[in-house]
């Protein structure tokens, strides 16, 4: 007898549901948490290392680093100040609730406040896992382009605040930030958005208070 | 590429219906996945026919349907696809719009075989 089975289940079901069980494990230990997504290259390290002596004196800072090989990003963050787990993923393209809640158990949440966790560089993957985090982060950065938003919108549209590293090359590239930002509000109305250059430290400041105020507000309403 | 972890979560979805539904196989399975999706049919059906393999799923066959990607104008309502490389309005060409479908990534139903039931003395 065949039959017709209705389903009507979102594809990466369990995966949503292994990071509710996180973002559980995060709320327990009074960790807010920021998934960090960008294309290879675009500045997720340099952006950690620029934010973590800033952050030094209010909090103790976690990174975890997603790379398909080697520990390069978590000695960096290390080195920089934090507490640092690196995931190699061996091939995969992107971090997943799994892969976090294993990194998770090599931490201790008890002894910091924040937890960034770096994904693995890369426009598509990472924006269909969800892993538990209070935040996404883009960061967008001048060299890659102004179509960028066009070609990867799934990338543009799940994130809550947007980092457009690297302005310090804007006189030297082509990319026209008004078509950038056209694709962005399209995608993503209200996005909050910040211009800046890890290496000159120009615009730094207004990611680092939108941070602060972001944890602050999480750390009242779970209060 | 991130097409084997979403076939090995159809594959989990599939199986626990088909066993909730006491199916002896299953034959098809029917997913609807919007443009925006970034899913690459043929690498799903590719990684499908090695995972299935020895499960109550062998042999079955998935069904793509896929939606467009639509947007609407805040401003004029006009509905429109997104043109390359272009998302605003075409009609007034404003920036206030809204994505309102081609995101869709589900698994609707499957289709089994599944023993008739049988009769209380079970003869």
């Amino acid at each position: 007898m065949k039959t017709r089975v209705e389903v009507v289940e979102k594809i990466l079901s369990a995966n949503d549901q292994l990071a509710l069980e996180n973002r559980k494990v995060f709320d327990d230990s009074g960790v807010y948490t920021l998934n960090m997504m960008a294309s290879p290259g675009a500045g997720k390290t340099s952006l950690i290392e620029a934010t973590i002596p800033k952050l030094a004196e209010r909090y103790q800072l976690g990174v975890i680093d997603g790379d398909v090989a080697t520990s390069i990003d978590a000695d960096r963050a290390a080195a920089a100040g934090a507490q640092a787990v690196q995931v190699n993923t061996g091939g995969e393209c992107h971090l997943d609730a799994v892969m976090l809640k294993g990194a998770l158990a090599q931490m201790d949440l008890g002894s910091i406040q924040l937890l960034i966790v770096e994904n693995v560089g890369n426009l598509i993957c990472p924006a269909s896992f969800q892993l538990g985090t209070h935040k996404s982060v883009l960061i967008a950065s001048v060299p890659e382009g102004d179509d960028k938003p066009y070609k990867y919108p799934g990338m543009y549209r799940g994130v809550d605040a947007l980092v457009i590293n690297k302005t310090d090359l804007l006189p030297y590239v082509e990319f026209n930030m008004d078509y950038f930002r056209q694709g962005v509000e399209a995608l993503n109305p209200g996005l909050v958005t910040f211009p800046l250059s890890c290496r000159t430290g120009e615009g730094i400041e207004g990611w680092i208070d939108w941070l602060i105020e972001a944890v602050e507000a999480h750390k009242t309403r779970e209060a | 590429m991130h097409e084997l972890a979403v076939t090995e979560s159809i594959l989990e979805i599939t199986l626990r219906h088909a066993e909730q539904a006491n199916a002896r196989r299953v034959t098809d399975i029917h997913l609807v996945l919007g443009d925006l999706a970034s899913i690459v049919d043929d690498s799903v059906q590719f990684y499908w026919d090695m995972i299935s393999k020895d499960t109550l799923a062998e042999g079955s066959t998935l069904h793509f349907r896929r939606i467009e990607a639509l947007m609407k104008c805040q401003d004029c309502g006009e509905r429109y696809k997104p043109g390359d490389g272009q998302l605003r309005c075409p009609k007034c060409e404003g920036g206030r719009v809204r994505v309102i479908a081609g995101e869709e990534f589900r698994l609707e139903a499957i289709e089994v075989d599944s023993d008739p039931p049988t009769d209380g003395d079970g003869t």
